[in-house]
């Protein structure tokens, strides 16, 4: 059982990763998250302003459904299968992330400082993860794709397009992580 | 329930995500950072391990369950709207710290504020849909 509560290995679970891929191929549809975004907009009436957005939402409610269980998934592993060991982050990320104000790295998934409910009371806070959606809203959408699409599906099936788009996802984090986020904190 | 295969599917997706740490921001953080090998571990090892399925596919003319080859969608054409667009979504994965999987997923596990960022993300898409004839591809 501490095997399944501790953290999984990387070596675990890129392979388990792929296995989600597999499935969705074998079941005849693809691995791509972003793509229910789109969908998400034509279902809601995003159809009568665009052109990009005419097409039977009704034949990606399969991907939607993953959208649902990726949801109970979360919940499940947080809930019952993780034994809140801290992220055993390189002690060096821990001290950088300190002096720019984030206190308890790795003690959560994801900073309190930019995602819990009191920091949403700070202008800056909110317009950070405004402007973050937006970027990754409209970029999945101008690359066709996103980690899932082009990362692991395009990349395993050798797509030299797919190397464009991955090539870009590391040019703007690497911008983002080394330039834009100390500037911004 | 022919929809059940696929909610069974996201839940272990969700549930490998979580598990693996590839939806903590921290972790998004320190690839970018180049301080770990973990995140790199994980898309490497995904992208190996998916090659290998698409290869043994591929020469076993494996059928999906439509009765087709099995394989992968291919991408458009073009080079401007991968590296302009990939580079737009890379500012924003480093940011949040999610990608669009995980931000569904954080949700699942209490992160309620992603909720913000998904709306944003969807206006974003819906941005990019009047936009798209007006953009480089």
């Amino acid at each position: 059982m501490e095997i399944i509560l501790n953290p999984w290995p990387w070596y675990v679970s890129g392979p388990l990763i792929a296995i989600v891929m597999a499935l969705l191929l074998y079941f005849g549809k693809t691995f791509g998250m972003s793509s229910n975004l789109k969908t998400m907009c034509t279902a809601l009436g995003a159809d009568r302003f665009a052109d990009f957005f005419r097409f039977d939402w009704k034949t990606q409610k399969w991907n939607l459904t993953i959208v649902l269980g990726s949801i109970i998934g979360g919940f499940i592993a947080t809930q019952y299968l993780s034994n809140n060991v801290p992220t055993d982050l390189n002690p060096v990320t821990v001290t950088e992330l300190q002096q720019m104000g984030f206190e308890n790295s790795g003690a959560t998934l994801v900073p309190d400082e930019l995602f819990s409910l009191d920091a949403l009371a700070s202008v800056k806070i909110l317009l950070l993860l405004i402007v973050g959606g937006l970027l990754v809203g409209f970029g999945t959408r101008y690359a066709s794709g996103c980690t899932s699409g082009h990362a692991i599906t395009g990349l395993s099936s050798l797509q030299k397009q797919s190397l464009i788009a991955v090539i870009g996802f590391f040019i703007g984090g690497l911008v983002m992580a080394n330039i834009i986020l100390p500037l911004i904190f | 329930m022919k929809y059940l295969k696929f909610l069974l599917v996201g839940i272990f997706f969700g549930i490998v995500l979580v598990k693996s740490e590839a939806v903590s921001w921290f972790r998004i953080y320190e690839m970018f950072r180049f301080q770990s090998f973990h995140m790199y571990g994980i898309i490497g090892t995904a992208i190996a391990s998916g090659i290998l399925f698409l290869q043994v596919s591929k020469r076993k003319h494996l059928k999906n369950t439509e009765g087709r080859q099995i394989d992968a969608p291919k991408k458009d054409k073009g080079f401007i709207r991968f590296i302009v667009g990939g580079t737009i979504f890379g500012f924003g994965w480093a940011l949040i710290g999610a990608c669009p999987g995980p931000m569904y997923i954080l949700l699942g596990t209490g992160v309620y504020s992603m909720i913000i960022v998904i709306i944003a993300a969807l206006i974003g898409t819906f941005l990019y849909g009047i936009l798209k004839d007006k953009l480089p591809h």
